[in-house]
């Protein structure tokens, strides 16, 4: 389709928007198998946002699972997320992994038995007294659309207890936002799609879910 | 698929739960989507330069070392947010079949023959106009194992950044007139006629090029920004 003038003006000058173009599944071939490992999705060390060896670097794993409870193993998840100071990263070289510029931007994708791996830092709040989160965007074969969701790190309580989208959300379901810390220092965050356990996945102002009105 | 549309009008975003697309059952939300005011870096996204990728890497049709197989097309168009705003110097990626319908990639065991010039991936960024263009093949149709007969019309996978994370996505553009698009239960899990057209692509004469390419024009609308524009904030990303 061809956005043209009439609707671009009209869209300026803040009489009737443009309608979002739909969102459609990743499919399952967005992964490439065999060395094109440059230019695909995803890229060479894109779960890396720090190298795993720098002493302050933190695991953030999980799994993926669909509505019977089983692993899936062609869903791509992304982050982005502050630094440990909880400054919001802008350089560009969001691609690029050369071991030192945080960019804050991660990709990866889950394995055979729908595991996901990210080396990341834990991020700082981006406010005095905010509870620091990770956001997360979820992708798959099967998923029509792309979801939204928040992982948030488990310590700060009262920084939790405090925060508004958590306070929205029913206490029963509040804890799939939430993170859980291994005694290693890594951070757990599953992904369940459907059922029981079911991950609280975000609509931001603009993106309409139809069968969820 | 008929009796849902017929139920169902002026819906813009696929339904994530689309019973004929089967594998979407099982992994779909149940529960109603929460929803959230977009906080602190939620209304930035990763930025991305030059730095990142070469001008050469939009053009899928170099990768080898000789000329792939298929009909040589370029795709053009812009990326704007809700209030037409272009989405400048940011990530577009993509990926597709080849002329064959076949993808490089393991678990694509669709007997149709790979072709060894053409990787079907490439990415570029966008100008300040929000502008972008891929020289490719023409992907074909392949079967699918969703119900018997299944075959997906010919597409070409997006992926797009804006300024805010809230408007990441991921979509498929596909060719005008395919007579695929009425069996489809991806293409059709968008219940709404006119929203579908919106992933059609244009036949472009003034894109195709004399002796040498097919031309085909295609503008992506992202959701609108969140985030309070400042003054020379549109230069500044």
């Amino acid at each position: 389709m061809r956005i043209d003038q009439n609707q671009l003006d009209a869209a300026r000058s803040g009489e009737e928007g443009l309608v979002p173009t739909p969102g459609q599944t990743i499919g399952p071939f967005f992964g490439y198998a065999d060395g094109y490992e440059q230019v695909h999705l995803p890229f060479r060390d894109g779960n890396h946002l720090v190298n795993p060896a720098r002493p302050d670097a933190v695991r953030l794993t999980g799994t993926v699972y669909d509505g019977n409870g089983d692993p899936i193993p062609d869903a791509m998840l992304e982050i982005w997320q502050a630094d440990a100071e909880g400054n919001i990263p802008q350089e560009t070289g969001s691609l690029v992994r050369d071991g030192w510029t945080f960019t804050g931007w991660g990709r990866a994708t889950v394995d055979n038995v729908g595991t996901y791996t990210f080396s990341t830092v834990n991020p700082g709040p981006t406010e005095e007294g905010k509870a620091a989160f990770i956001h997360l965007v979820v992708f798959a074969r099967g998923l029509l659309n792309k979801l939204h969701t928040r992982i948030y790190l488990p310590e700060d309580t009262e920084a939790l207890e405090k925060d508004a989208l958590l306070s929205s959300v029913d206490a029963d379901r509040r804890g799939t936002l939430i993170a859980e810390r291994q005694a290693d220092g890594s951070l757990l965050f599953d992904v369940h799609l459907q059922g029981e356990k079911e991950t609280v996945f975000l609509q931001f102002p603009g993106i309409e879910y139809p069968d969820h009105a | 698929m008929k009796e849902i549309h017929d139920s169902a009008s002026g819906e813009t975003q696929p339904r994530v739960d689309f019973p004929p697309y089967r594998s979407s059952l099982y992994r779909h939300p149940t529960k109603s989507m929460h929803h959230a005011d977009p906080e602190t870096i939620e209304l930035w996204s990763p930025a991305f330069g030059h730095r990142d990728v070469h001008t050469l890497e939009s053009d899928l049709t170099i990768q080898g070392q000789g000329e792939p197989l298929g009909e040589r097309i370029v795709v053009r168009g812009r990326i704007l947010d809700g209030d037409g705003r272009p989405v400048r110097n940011q990530l577009v990626e993509i990926w597709q079949a080849n002329a064959s319908g076949r993808y490089v990639h393991k678990r694509d065991q669709h007997p149709a023959p790979l072709d060894p010039n053409f990787t079907g991936v490439g990415r570029t960024i966008t100008g300040d106009d929000g502008s972008y263009e891929f020289t490719t093949i023409k992907p074909a149709p392949y079967p699918w194992k969703n119900h018997h007969n299944a075959w997906r019309p010919a597409h070409i996978h997006f992926s797009l950044f804006g300024t805010d994370f809230t408007q990441r996505m991921i979509t498929q553009m596909y060719f005008p007139g395919d007579p695929l698009f009425s069996l489809d239960p991806i293409y059709q899990s968008i219940t709404d006629q006119k929203a579908r057209d919106r992933l059609v692509a244009t036949y472009d004469h003034n894109v195709s090029t004399h002796e040498w390419n097919t031309g085909y024009y295609w503008d992506i609308v992202l959701s609108g920004s969140n985030r309070t524009w400042m003054e020379g904030d549109t230069d500044a990303h």
